[in-house]
């Protein structure tokens, strides 16, 4: 089956959810733009929208046609060529609403799984659990007589349990995008070894179409990105939990999202990070990889409480961040939970006196949004580093020890297998996680 | 003509211009720049005409009848004649030819010209589409998504064709160059607070026809603006009812319009031909050469409009606009300055506006009243020019000024 066919008719199974939506717009956008190439005009292209939460599609449509119509005013230098034999299409105007109307007249709404038993490509982005996911694919190959490919989008459950559970031999690949899949430029590829050639090289042409960047990873439980991420989060949440026999927890809290940001130079910190993840979807996803870690307990009993406390993080409907373990007026942490008294404590009130212990940030240290931008990120991180070897400061000594923690997770991915290479470790963190460098460097050390 | 006043050239690169926020319409503009002119004339009551030039604000912003907003600036002017003209991007110059020939005609003694445009309604994808109304409709199907530039861009190719690419491409830096560094100097600019420190390295950004056109950059492309602007265009009687000094007017001294068949393309894409035709004619009326000029307003919509300017006047011969351009001879310090205060490129391009701004600066440059962009004006050469070109070279309004003895 060439690529354009087996692109004719794809379902995106919880479509309505945050990766789901962003992964139907990149879907349908790219059976467009095989339909709209020279030889597919006669060619009928589909893309079932299927979520169980039937109130959500309409949002779900709208969200889709104002992406479609951005991607339409970027490249109507491009839309204007492929509708050049429309002659009723004359002002711009004109071909971007009939490039919405072709790509919205692909996309299927409904709720039912039965629409996916006429597809030959699967995406599935429903909740991280793994019995779910297996029942569906079974059922789904059970009713589907095209033998169609399944491309999960999972984080963290491993390929091949899930091939074996749903009896697809073979017929199923990670492909991870990263959150918001439609800006985000990273995907995991994790293959499997009785994955046909054809397969895995549909999936890497798919992503090359969709302009991302592919990174392999081996079929190991949370695969790179959340092979990091889980074990730093995990490192952060251990070390503010340290930090609060010499303070108060909420105190330990905030001295170390600040170390793991400003002093690492990273765009959030951990603890803004697992709230913009979600206090509930990061403990969730610790849960699926801990049982396949040997010698190694990926679990956090903090996360635990704040889960029981309905303390949750994530996001609202509209992209603003829940309360997590931050609490956010504009986007901006203003406040910061503090569980033994199950109440939200104002940074104004104790910030000054963490800063004061940790100590100044040495005067090299750009903002992490300079030093993305800049051309030599590394020598002027390295330089940053070599401060902290000397300042013997709380601060320069704690970002230091998690530094070196994080290149070490970073090394053990590699030498457990999930990454072929460090520089995969790299590309996934600067790419997946926005890092300005990445976490194994020599400058650490 | 006496009494020009410029509004600010709104847009990206004004740090007020922020485009989600909602933005003063045609009538802040018209007001501020109408109210400018009538305070330095001795008010409305001393008006007999009016005049606007405005190209697509019936796109833009939806509205048509601009003439009729004269008693909006000044209940003195209502019931007063007015007119609106329109001549695409040149609307501007034939408010001011209009304006002239009331006065030739006897019927007026002083004409309240006006020009204005609003553009920042819509996304660029869309203007492009709206100013494309400037050339032939029948044409704009097999056009570029941004036509205009397309246009200029298959002139541009020709021209590296002709005379070589890469000359071309340094004279283009330089002309934004000189552009940005006069609208440094020019507070109404679009380009004022412009902190770029190599200017050229930035304009050689190689065109990527992916995304834009294939031969030009945006940075060889004139501003997306919002502005207006005014001048009272008047007799020696009327110079008197108004009670302005003869030394704070410049003298019309020839006029130069010509209009060619829209749906003809042209004969040379490297060349301005109907540009070179208005020019032959305004400096023939006015009894002068290219040679007395003290300073130029040219309609550099893009780069290489700008060296196709410089060509049709006269300056260089064919090929040689360029090597004109990379010696300096247009910049501020130059044989013959250009777009003073940056012209469409850096001060700003309100399209319908654009005719009456340059006759403002010429008039500015001509009394001395150029502020911190004002130049050395010869006493030998006396004389300003300005270009006003509408479409693709179709429409165009040359004007000789003279200082005033």
């Amino acid at each position: 089956m060439e690529y354009a066919e087996r692109l004719s008719n794809v379902t995106v199974l919880g479509a309505a959810g945050k990766m789901g939506s962003g992964i139907l717009l990149l879907t349908a956008l790219e059976a467009a733009d095989q339909m709209l190439k020279p030889g597919n005009r006669e060619k009928h292209f589909v893309v079932n929208a299927v979520d169980v939460t039937s109130s959500a599609l309409p949002e779900l449509m709208k969200y889709i046609r104002t992406q479609v119509l951005k991607a339409a005013e970027k490249k109507t230098v491009l839309l204007r060529k492929l509708y050049a034999d429309r002659k009723e299409l004359i002002e711009n105007s004109d071909i971007i609403d009939a490039y919405i109307d072709d790509v919205m007249g692909i996309i299927r709404p409904g709720t039912r799984i039965e629409a996916a038993y006429d597809s030959t490509l699967i995406f599935e982005a429903v909740s991280e659990n793994a019995e779910l996911k297996a029942k569906l694919f079974r059922q789904i190959d059970e009713n589907n007589a095209h033998k169609p490919w399944f491309f999960t989008n999972t984080s963290s459950v491993p390929i091949g349990g899930l091939d074996k559970e749903a009896g697809l031999e073979g017929r199923i690949l990670g492909f991870h995008f990263y959150n918001p899949p439609a800006v985000q430029k990273l995907v995991e590829l994790i293959t499997i070894a009785s994955n046909s050639g054809e397969m895995k090289e549909f999936a890497l042409q798919l992503a090359k179409n969709m302009r991302k960047v592919i990174v392999p990873s081996n079929d190991i439980a949370g695969f790179i990105g959340n092979g990091h991420f889980m074990r730093d989060a995990l490192y952060g949440i251990n070390q503010a939990t340290a930090l609060a026999k010499e303070m108060p927890l909420h105190e330990a809290i905030y001295a170390v999202n600040r170390i793991s940001q400003d002093f690492l130079i990273r765009p959030m910190g951990i603890f803004q990070l697992i709230d913009y993840v979600g206090v509930d979807v990061v403990r969730f996803i610790m849960k699926v990889m801990n049982p396949y870690m040997a010698n190694e307990d990926l679990h956090s009993p903090l996360l635990d409480r704040l889960f029981d406390l309905g303390v949750k993080g994530g996001q609202y409907a509209d992209g603003s961040q829940k309360d997590g373990f931050l609490k956010y007026e504009k986007g901006r942490p203003v406040s910061v939970y503090n569980p033994d008294k199950g109440e939200y404590i104002p940074i104004v009130t104790f910030g000054s006196r963490v800063e004061a212990w940790l100590g100044e940030l040495p005067g090299s240290a750009p903002a992490w949004k300079n030093l993305v931008k800049a051309p030599d990120k590394e020598t002027l991180a390295a330089k940053v580093f070599d401060n902290y070897k000397t300042m013997g400061t709380h601060g320069a000594l704690l970002a230091l020890q998690y530094a070196r923690r994080s290149r070490e997770i970073g090394m053990k991915l590699v030498s457990d297998g999930v990454a072929a290479t460090a520089e995969d470790v790299n590309t996934v963190l600067l790419t997946g996680f926005f890092h300005a460098y990445g976490p194994i460097n020599d400058f650490v050390v | 003509m006496i009494a020009g006043y410029n509004t600010i050239s709104m847009g990206t690169g004004r740090k007020e211009f922020n485009p989600k926020k909602e933005r003063p319409g045609l009538e802040h503009y018209l007001k501020e720049a109408g109210q400018g002119t009538l305070q330095q004339i001795g008010g409305a009551g001393n008006v007999d005409e009016g005049v606007v030039g405005n190209f697509m604000a019936a796109r833009f912003n939806k509205q048509a009848h601009l003439g009729a907003f004269l008693g909006m600036i000044d209940p003195q002017l209502r019931l007063k004649p007015s007119t609106r003209v329109e001549g695409a991007c040149a609307s501007g110059g034939l408010a001011l030819v209009t304006g002239i020939k009331s006065v030739l005609s006897g019927s007026a003694e002083v004409v309240l010209a006006l020009g204005v445009e609003v553009q920042n309604t819509v996304k660029a994808i869309y203007g492009a589409d709206i100013l494309a109304g400037a050339g032939w409709f029948q044409r704009r199907k097999e056009g570029h998504a941004y036509f205009f530039p397309g246009q200029f861009s298959d002139r541009a190719g020709v021209y590296f064709e002709k005379y070589g690419r890469e000359k071309t491409r340094k004279a283009f830096a330089r002309w934004y160059r000189n552009a940005v560094e006069n609208a440094r100097l020019c507070p109404t600019a679009q380009e004022y607070e412009n902190k770029t420190a190599d200017l050229e390295a930035l304009a050689l950004t190689e065109p990527n026809p992916k995304s834009f056109t294939d031969h030009l950059n945006v940075f060889d492309c004139s501003k997306v603006s919002d502005g207006a602007s005014a001048i009272a265009i008047v007799t020696e009687e009327g110079l008197k009812r108004c009670g302005v000094a003869p030394n704070d007017a410049v003298e019309i001294a020839g006029i130069g319009h010509a209009a060619d068949d829209l749906t003809a393309l042209p004969a040379d894409p490297a060349r301005l031909d109907t540009v070179a035709h208005a020019v032959k004619i305004a400096l023939e009326s006015a009894g002068i050469t290219a040679g007395d000029l003290a300073t130029v307003e040219t309609h550099d919509c893009f780069t290489i409009a700008g060296i196709l300017g410089v060509e049709a006047i006269g300056f260089a011969p064919q090929g040689k606009g360029a090597d004109f351009v990379l010696e300096g001879h247009t910049a501020r310090d130059g044989k013959i300055p250009f777009n003073t205060t940056g012209g469409l490129i850096g001060w700003g391009h309100p399209t319908g506006a654009t005719g009456v701004h340059q006759a403002v600066t010429i008039w500015e440059q001509l009394t001395g009243k150029a502020g911190a962009a004002q130049i050395s004006i010869p006493a030998e050469k006396p004389y300003g020019l300005s270009i006003n070109m509408g479409g693709d070279d179709r429409t165009v309004v040359a004007i000789v000024y003279k200082k005033s003895a």
